[in-house]
């Protein structure tokens, strides 16, 4: 028997390399530190925090320099494209922001210790790996790596209930949304006889393409797949999951593991399912629709924020299923330009969340944001900022996006599709202008009622930095997006 | 020798006894063990289209299915554990702190 020495090209996974190494120094560093003073493991200094962000800094400085091209390796179970190297940057970028966002937080909350920033780690290095993998093995072993990190971190402040239920809630029901995509997997292999997603397409587009396992696999792939980027009907666990999860890690949900699961959405459905791409679009339309809708409609009527941005983030995600639908060039350059929006947006709005929850987030209801602008000017306009980009307002970046994605629409022929994103569009700025109706046009509660007065809101630097970012990232995309949407357009997967 | 189809039939009844029930049980320790029920009726699928295919990729993800369920349920337990000891039930139904 011929054995067959697969090559093993470790330049093209050095990023995934540096993360992992990093996520394990953090880890050991955090064991090896002494501890003076019983329950001094909450009380440690900042350096876990910024050790990690050197790691992924390091990361984001490999990736820039990793050569063009298309290029697969580990016997066809890696690939390294323009596509992948575009989601890393947007994964790095999220995980980046978020451990700026933490570092104070965690102190706060007594939980500042190595794990965390491990988990982070190991989580990212999973999503790097779903938008690397050109085998259905190595995307769920990036999907799993991702989510178990995840089950973890939403359960991170374990004495908080609403953190425990979470976890428990995420726990459950992405195991199960794993099942079923584990199911379609199988059933694909068995009707094509491989993981590899180009050995499927290859396979499908020779043989006739009617059997009904493959449809069968293909439609439990996108339900286990809608579990992970929240479509409606499968969001169920999104509000309470996004709600009693650690702010910083709610942030870190809704921006890098859903850019992951449609980058492996995407891999899968286009890469390796393309000829059935007259069945799949039916499907992913009304998921679109269904979750643009059922998303802007019920946060209308939330008061938690944190809640509202869950339906929100749910709603977000309809979006980007349009220009998955859309299925043209333009419209995979959405999703990527989109995510990155999103990315940055999100994580904005969530980093004025964290400071003005205060610690043992108290104050996460829209009534505690009445009077903002008055005693915090700069936090109220920032978040203003953020929210106007949520809601598609220029000159942001979330205006350049949803216009990117429904023109990629109207391209394509979906104009009735565009038209429901738009009034959706439309719905949605209601509930982001209620938040900064009250930041601006109420006065402040303790001036009416003389009741005790909002404590000063603490920024540390950390966050400051973060905010800046967020922020130049918003406004950068949205006032001179030609060069990023260059960019998308580069990183679009080959049809 | 048995067919492909008698395989394939028994497991997908494993998969829908799994799947029913995590809607009808209340208990997360049970809902926890049919999921792995769902996860097993996977693996037999991969193996006898393994075998029916002569093909060993389908071993290479039963095995990594495993892996990843032991993972799973390592975790899986430290959080029902966490939830017991605030709550003293796991209970679904009794879990419910969060609506809307």
């Amino acid at each position: 028997m011929e054995i067959i020495i697969p090559t093993i090209n470790l330049a093209s996974i050095y990023p995934e390399i540096v993360v992992t190494i990093f996520a394990v120094i953090v880890l050991l560093l955090h064991a090896f530190t002494p501890h003076h003073s019983p329950g001094g493991a909450g009380k440690g200094g900042d350096h876990l925090g910024y050790i990690s962000f050197i790691g992924i800094a390091y990361a984001t400085f490999l990736v820039f320099t990793q050569e063009g091209g298309t290029e697969y390796s580990f016997n066809g179970l890696w690939i390294l494209d323009n596509y992948s190297r575009f989601f890393r940057l947007i994964f790095l970028l999220g995980t980046g922001l978020t451990i700026l966002i933490s570092v104070k937080y965690v102190k706060d909350e007594g939980i500042n210790h190595g794990e965390y920033y491990s988990l982070i780690l190991f989580a990212t290095v999973g999503m790097m790996i779903m938008g690397g993998g050109a085998d259905l093995i190595t995307i769920f072993l990036g999907l799993e790596l991702m989510s178990i990190s995840l089950y973890v971190l939403a359960g991170y402040t374990r004495n908080r209930l609403t953190s425990n239920e979470s976890s428990l809630k995420y726990f459950l029901l992405g195991s199960f949304a794993t099942g079923f995509l584990l199911y379609g997997i199988a059933l694909l292999y068995g009707a094509t006889g491989t993981t590899n997603l180009k050995g499927i397409s290859g396979f499908i587009s020779e043989s006739n393409f009617g059997n009904p396992i493959l449809i069968m696999g293909m439609v439990l792939l996108v339900v286990g797949f809608g579990f992970k980027i929240a479509s409606v009907p499968f969001h169920m666990w999104t509000p309470d999951v996004y709600e009693g999860a650690p702010s910083p890690i709610t942030a870190f949900m809704s921006a890098g593991p859903k850019a992951a699961a449609f980058a492996a959405f995407a891999r899968v459905f286009f890469e390796g399912l393309p000829s059935l791409q007259g069945v799949w679009v039916d499907l992913i339309w009304i998921l679109a629709v269904l979750t643009m809708t059922v998303g802007n409609v019920i946060a209308l009527v939330q008061n938690n924020i944190k809640r509202m941005l869950a339906y929100s983030s749910i709603a977000h995600a309809g979006y980007v299923l349009v220009a998955f639908v859309s299925a043209n060039e333009l419209g995979i350059g959405g999703i990527l330009y989109y995510m990155l929006a999103y990315t940055f947006m999100n994580i904005g709005a969530f980093g004025i969340i964290i400071v003005v929850g205060g610690k043992g987030e108290k104050r996460v209801n829209v009534d505690d944001y009445t009077g903002l602008a008055y005693r915090h000017p700069v936090a109220a306009a920032t978040m203003s900022l953020f929210l106007f980009s949520l809601a598609g307002i220029p000159p942001t970046a979330g205006f350049m996006g949803k216009f990117y994605i429904f023109s990629a629409a109207i391209k394509s022929g979906y104009i009735g599709l565009a038209i429901i994103g738009v009034i959706n569009s439309v719905v949605s700025v209601y509930y982001y202008l209620r938040i900064t109706v009250a930041m601006y046009m109420k006065e402040p509660e303790s001036a009416v009622s003389g009741a005790e007065s909002m404590p000063s809101l603490v920024f540390s630097t950390a966050m400051i930095i973060a905010m800046v970012i967020a922020a130049y990232g918003v406004l950068r995309m949205g006032i001179f997006p030609s060069a990023y949407i260059a960019l998308a357009q580069q990183s679009h997967l080959s049809f | 020798m048995v067919p492909l189809n008698h395989y394939l039939y028994l497991s997908a009844i494993l998969f829908t006894i799994g799947a029913v029930g995590v809607f009808t049980r209340r208990n997360a320790l049970i809902i926890y063990m049919c999921i792995e029920l769902m996860l097993n009726a996977v693996n037999l699928t991969f193996i006898a289209f393994s075998k029916f295919l002569n093909n060993m990729d389908g071993h290479i993800f039963a095995f990594m299915i495993m892996t990843v369920a032991a993972a799973e349920a390592a975790v899986g337990l430290a959080i029902i554990l966490a939830i017991f000891r605030n709550r003293e039930t796991v209970n679904v139904d009794d879990i419910n702190l969060m609506k809307g």
